[in-house]
């Protein structure tokens, strides 16, 4: 199969659903004639001209407002929010107006837009451009969160969005635009709230997200070198979240690490972990760890930044702890 | 250019604007070296171009007057008082930078000289500036703070939220604009309706566009509008007309698609602010040329002295990743 960039995924994903669908459009700052900063929308304005690929000024509540409007009566927008950090300034357009409109509506009025923003750390980038802040909106009922963790879930997933009738806030992960996958040159869409099992193991299962997937594959190389068996799963969406997978995994192997880069207090790590220890106590041989980025604001001295994110190593650690039940007697 | 005796106060703060001007320009130019030989960690917006906006501003201000910066901040750091080498341990992520290296090229904040940040969300620090303003105000301090920002930045709501209520409450602060024509890769009228001065116009604040690449009308503009400011009539808003020599960011290289040669070359060549000022201190006879010449070379060999002190300064130790993250 050929092997296409994240950010060539998204591309092609965003083209094909603006071909099929004329009420698509892309609003957001510098993603026509520059194609954004990372150059993820490169060639889509001279396709589908400026009334569809529309530059916006540095107005983040202003255009993600009027997304919602346009949403709610007839169009299909995806608002290019440049950085995740900048999710703090559209908090109330977002999850006052956009999660809640159709609810509050009693079913009537819908809101399908597509926010595609990123999350990840040490790209030297400091505290405001390095967040992953994913639980603050997996937090708000009426928003879905869809996290790619490779250029094959970036477009399946991106592509789902659209068709969504929903809010969909989509995650990519800004240090992996250049990293190359296989994905298919037929049509392919990925289902939302299903997981996808990345390497079947026995002696324990690592739930992963968008950037911790490579951790946690990197984990199981290594563990697999010590004679251990390791489960790799991806959610993909953590709002709807496949519990079904990912009970089932746990049963199996009785020990559980969940891997995500946002904050570990409060995190998403906390929300699969707790529901895993809730349905699965029996099964488990150790309560389920969570592992994020430590409870700091990103650094940006690289002396200090890599520390903060969960690698190959802390994590196989703690895999090593639990496997030894060392963490036995931890609850 | 407005006409000044040369008396002696004039000299000699005339070569201070000159030599903060040529220090932030000797301050950038090394900053992009280090990103083209891979030395530095992340992206660093450059100021070379604008130093005229930052000099003529600061100098008009005292060491307790604040300022807030913003993500092209190195100018208004350099001329609000700051060191080079805490300023280059700052870039490279070294200890004995201004924040331990916890911050970075879009986060310096000098503390000691009433610089309270860059910031690297646009307009991030427009409710800061009027907050210490506001605080200036009911301390009966008679501090004033400037808000520097950009073209772009006029885009975000907060703007027209903080300057409500300045205007509503006589605050000391300056908004200073620096209308440098881009936001990142694109031009500032496709991105700002009418005027940007009768924004703050519509607020009833008195609001002054002036040519950003002339030191002495950006600065005899300053001690005007500091000295009324201190006398309770702010706040007031400078829309700067000025010119980034590099790209947005030391990557944005190619970038013809959105800005011609001929149009950087232009304003390199014709409107340089250090430049002209240069003519201009030779043209009074406040300087010899043998005299800019050594004050340029004395600042070429202590930018270059920073570097190299920063680039074996240490990191800080790891143990320091989770300190300050409250205070005590
Ligand atoms: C709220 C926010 N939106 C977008 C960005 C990304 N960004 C960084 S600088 C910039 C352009 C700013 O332009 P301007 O205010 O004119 O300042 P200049 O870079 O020209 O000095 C943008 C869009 C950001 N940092 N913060
Ligand atoms: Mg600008």
């Amino acid at each position: 199969m050929r092997e296409i960039t994240l950010s060539k995924a998204v591309n092609e994903a965003l083209a094909e659903e603006m071909r099929r669908d004329p009420t698509v459009l892309i609003l957001g700052e510098d993603v026509a004639e520059a194609g954004t900063p990372f150059k993820v929308m490169s060639g889509l304005v001279e396709e589908f001209g400026t009334e569809r690929v529309i530059d916006t000024p540095i107005s983040e509540p202003g255009f993600v407002g009027m997304a919602v409007g346009a949403a709610m009566t007839g169009a299909r927008p995806v608002v290019d929010l440049m950085f995740g950090d900048f999710l703090f300034l559209i908090m109330d357009q977002l999850c006052n107006q956009a999660a809640k409109t159709h609810y509050m509506s009693g079913g009537k009025l819908n809101v399908p837009m597509v926010l595609r923003t990123n999350l990840g750390a040490t790209r030297r980038s400091a505290a405001q451009h390095s967040q992953s802040l994913q639980a603050l909106v997996a937090h708000i009922p009426g928003l879905k969160v869809a996290m790619p963790s490779s250029a094959y879930e970036a477009k399946g997933l991106m592509k789902t969005a659209i068709r969504d009738n929903n809010p969909v806030v989509i995650f990519e992960d800004k240090l992996m635009y250049q990293d190359k996958a296989p994905v298919p040159e037929e049509e392919f869409l990925i289902p939302f709230g299903e997981a996808h099992v990345k390497r079947e193991g026995s002696d324990i299962t690592l739930i992963a997200t968008s950037s911790m997937v490579q951790v946690a594959e990197g984990v199981a190389d290594l563990l697999e070198t010590e004679g251990v068996s390791v489960e790799v799963i991806d959610p993909r969406t953590i709002v709807p979240l496949d519990e079904d997978t990912l009970l089932k995994s746990v049963r199996k192997t009785s020990l559980a690490i969940v891997i995500d880069e946002g904050h570990q207090s409060y995190g998403v790590t906390a929300e699969i972990a707790s529901r895993l220890n809730e349905k699965s106590f029996y099964h488990l041989d150790a309560p389920v760890q969570r592992m994020g980025a430590m409870d700091v604001p990103v650094p940006f001295s690289p002396a200090l930044e890599d520390v903060t994110v969960p690698t190959v190593e802390t994590v196989a650690q703690t895999a090593r702890k639990l496997i030894a039940r060392e963490m036995f007697d931890a609850a | 250019m407005p006409a000044k005796s040369k008396t002696p106060s004039n000299t000699e703060s005339y070569l201070q604007m000159y030599r903060q001007m040529v220090r932030i320009r000797a301050f950038e130019d090394q900053a992009n070296k280090l990103y083209l030989s891979a030395k530095m960690p992340g992206l660093t917006h450059m100021y070379s171009g604008e130093e005229a906006v930052a000099v003529g501003i600061c100098e008009a201000l005292t060491n307790e007057d604040r300022i807030t910066s913003t993500h092209r901040g190195h100018g208004h750091c350099v001329a609000k008082g700051a060191d080079f080498k805490a300023m280059f341990c700052e870039l490279l992520g070294k200890e004995e930078g201004y924040c331990r290296g916890k911050g970075g090229s879009m986060h310096i904040a000098d503390q000691s000289h009433g610089n309270l940040g860059a910031n690297a969300i646009v307009g991030g620090s427009m409710g800061i500036a009027t907050g210490s303003a506001l605080r200036a105000k009911l301390q009966g301090s008679d501090d004033v703070t400037v808000c520097f920002f950009g073209d772009g930045a006029t885009a975000q709501g907060l703007m027209y939220e903080v300057m409500n209520m300045a205007a509503l409450w006589k605050l000391p602060v300056i908004y200073a604009c620096e209308n440098n024509g881009y936001s990142e890769y694109t031009k500032t009228e496709e991105i700002a309706a009418g005027s940007i001065t009768a924004r703050a116009e519509a607020f009833g604040i008195e609001a002054f566009k002036v040519d950003g690449q002339d030191v002495l009308a950006v600065n005899d503009l300053s001690q005007s509008l500091v000295a009324r400011c201190r006398k309770g009539e702010g706040p007031f808003f400078i829309e700067l007309e000025t010119y980034r020599y590099h790209g947005h960011h030391v990557g944005d290289i190619n970038r013809e698609y959105y800005r011609s040669k001929e149009e950087e070359t232009d304003w390199k060549t014709n409107r340089d602010p250090i430049t002209r000022f240069r003519a201009t201190l030779l043209e009074q006879g406040i300087v010899t040329e043998e005299q800019v010449e050594a004050i340029n070379a004395e600042i070429a060999q202590d930018a270059a002295d920073a570097v190299a002190y920063a680039l074996e300064a240490p990191y800080p130790d790891v143990s320091e990743v989770d300190m300050h993250v409250y205070a005590a």
